[in-house]
C-alpha cells in the first residue's frame, strides 16, 4: 500500500480552469485548462508576474479555494473526496503576509496539533530552534514578534502539523538575506531528509534556481516547465 | 392625561423644529414626518391593544406577537444582508427567546397570563432581542472582515469552520449584550428607565414599578444572550462553504 503511494504523484492536474475576478465582470484566466503532475520530494519553485495566480494555486492545493472545471487528484485521489481538514494538515500552507493567531509563540505552535487532540512530533521548543529563533520567545505574544520573526514562527507552525506537502507563499520575501539563506537550507534539508514535497512562489530567479528542482513559470492561466 | 395638554406636547417638537431652521440642520422634514408617524403608529396600537385586552382572547394576543416578531426580524435582517435565509434565523432565534422568555414568566406565575401583562412584555422582549441580533452581526461582519487572515490561517491549518470562526463569534455574542449589561450596572443611578417612569408616572408606587423594571432588566439579560447565541449558531455554517472555505459574502 505504502510502495503504491509512493509511486504516485503527489499532485496531478486534469483540465483543470480556475478564472478569478480583476474587477466586477472581468476575470481573469488563473489557470487555463492545465494538465500537469507533481511528483514526490520535488520543489517546485513557482514564478511569474504579479497578478498571475501564484497564491491562488497554492490556495487550490491547500482547498481554501475550488477549481471552477476539472480535477486535482492528490495521492491518486481527488482532493474534493478528502477530509479537508486532514487534507489541510497534510498538505501545510505558508501564506506570504505572516499572521498571528492569538496567543503566545507556543499557543501558535500547537494550534494545528491541538485541533486534533495531538501534540507535534517535535517540541515547541525544536520547532522554533529550526526556524532559527530563540526557545525563550516561546512564552512572548506572537504578535509582538518583528515581521521576519513571524514569519518564520507560520513556518514552525505549519511544520508542527507534519505536512507531507509545503506550500510555501514568498516565505522569505520579508526576511534579511542571512534569514532567508538559512530558511532556504532548512526547506532544502527537509526536502533531503524527509522528503517533503514543496511548492515554493517566489519573485527572486536567484532563489528559484538555487531551491528549485524544477521552476513553473506561470503566466496568462498556462505553466511553462522551464 | 388631556387631549389639550397632549397637544401641548407638540411644543417640543416645535423647538426642535425651530433649532433645525436656525441652525441649518436640514431635519424639519424628518421631525415633520416622525412626529406624525409616531403619533398614527401609536394612537393605532393604542386602539388595537384596548380591543385585544378587552376581548382578552389566545388567537388575538398570538397574533400581535407573531406581528411583533415579523417587523423585528425584518428589520433585524437589514443587518445581515449576504446570509442565506437570514430572516428566518433571525425570527427563529428571536422567537426562542420570547418562548423562553414568556415560560418563565407565565409558567412561575411571575406576571398574569392575560394580554395587559403579555403583550408590553413581549414588546420588550421581541425589541431587546431585535437590537441584539442587530448588534450581533453588526460585530460579525466586521470581525470577518478584519479576521479574514487569521480565519483563513487557522482553516489551512485544519480547523473547522466553527473552529475557525469562534473567537469571532464569541467577541460578536459578547459586543451584542453590552448594552443591557451596562444597563444594569447604572440603572437607576443614570437614569430611570421608561417602564419604571411609566408606571410611577401612571400612579403604581415606586417600590412596585422598581419590581417590575428589575423582571424586565433580568429577563432582557437572558433575551440578549439567548437571541444572539441562536443566531450565532444558526449563521455561522452559512458564512462557509460546506468545504470549510470562507464565501465572499463580505466584501
Amino acid at each position: 500500500m505504502a510502495q503504491q503511494e509512493n509511486n504516485l504523484p503527489v499532485f496531478q492536474f486534469k483540465n483543470v480552469i480556475k478564472h478569478q475576478p480583476l474587477t466586477p465582470g472581468n476575470n481573469i484566466a488563473i489557470l487555463e485548462n492545465i494538465n500537469i503532475e507533481i511528483t514526490r520530494g520535488n520543489i517546485i519553485t513557482i514564478t511569474g508576474p504579479s497578478g498571475a495566480g501564484k497564491s491562488t494555486l497554492l490556495f487550490l492545493l491547500n482547498r481554501l479555494i475550488d477549481t471552477d472545471q476539472g480535477e486535482i487528484f492528490y495521492q491518486g485521489k481527488k482532493l474534493v473526496d478528502w477530509d479537508v481538514t486532514e487534507l489541510r494538515r497534510q498538505v501545510g500552507l505558508v501564506f506570504q503576509h505572516p499572521t498571528m493567531l492569538a496567543g503566545s509563540v507556543k499557543d501558535n505552535l500547537l494550534y494545528g496539533p491541538l485541533l486534533h487532540n495531538e501534540y507535534p512530533v517535535e517540541s515547541p521548543a525544536q520547532l522554533i530552534e529550526q526556524v532559527e529563533l530563540p526557545s525563550y520567545l516561546l512564552e512572548r505574544d506572537a504578535r509582538d514578534l518583528s515581521g521576519g520573526q513571524q514569519q518564520r514562527v507560520t513556518l514552525a507552525r505549519t511544520l508542527a502539523n507534519s505536512p507531507r506537502v509545503l506550500l510555501l507563499d514568498e516565505i522569505t520575501s520579508s526576511l534579511d538575506p542571512k534569514t532567508s539563506s538559512s530558511i532556504e537550507k532548512l526547506v532544502i534539508s527537509l526536502n533531503n531528509e524527509q522528503g517533503y514535497t514543496c511548492l515554493w512562489v517566489t519573485h527572486n530567479n536567484d532563489q528559484s534556481r538555487r531551491v528549485g528542482n524544477t521552476t513553473w513559470y506561470l503566466n496568462n492561466g498556462k505553466i511553462e516547465v522551464i | 392625561m388631556s387631549l389639550t395638554a397632549l397637544i401641548l406636547t407638540l411644543t417640543f417638537v416645535g423647538i426642535a423644529i425651530i433649532l433645525s431652521l436656525w441652525q441649518h440642520l436640514q431635519l424639519e422634514k424628518d421631525l415633520i414626518i416622525g412626529t406624525i408617524r409616531a403619533a398614527i403608529q401609536l394612537t393605532a396600537v393604542g386602539y388595537i391593544l384596548q380591543i385585544v385586552f378587552d376581548l382578552n382572547e389566545w388567537p388575538y394576543l398570538l397574533l400581535i406577537i407573531l406581528i411583533m416578531l415579523l417587523v423585528a426580524a425584518q428589520n433585524a435582517a437589514r443587518r445581515g444582508k449576504g446570509i442565506n435565509n437570514i430572516f428566518i434565523k433571525i425570527l427563529i432565534s428571536i422567537a426562542a427567546a420570547e418562548i423562553i422568555a414568556m415560560a418563565i414568566l407565565l409558567g412561575f406565575h411571575i406576571v398574569d397570563s392575560t394580554p395587559r401583562f403579555i403583550i408590553p412584555l413581549s414588546g420588550m422582549v421581541i425589541g431587546n432581542a431585535m437590537i441584539s441580533c442587530g448588534l450581533f452581526l453588526n460585530r460579525l461582519f466586521q470581525e470577518i472582515r478584519s479576521k479574514k487572515d487569521v480565519i483563513n490561517v487557522a482553516l489551512s491549518l485544519g480547523a473547522t469552520s466553527k473552529q475557525a470562526i469562534n473567537s469571532a463569534l464569541r467577541n460578536s455574542v459578547r459586543a451584542s449584550t453590552i448594552p443591557v449589561i451596562d444597563g444594569l450596572k447604572t440603572v437607576g443611578l443614570v437614569q430611570l428607565p421608561g417602564m419604571m417612569t411609566g408606571l410611577i408616572i401612571g400612579g403604581t408606587s415606586p417600590i412596585e414599578a422598581v419590581r417590575y423594571q428589575l423582571l424586565i432588566l433580568f429577563s432582557l439579560t437572558a433575551v440578549t444572550t439567548i437571541s444572539s447565541m441562536i443566531l450565532a449558531f444558526l449563521t455561522y455554517p452559512s458564512i462557509f462553504t460546506e468545504a470549510h472555505q470562507l464565501k465572499q459574502i463580505i466584501k
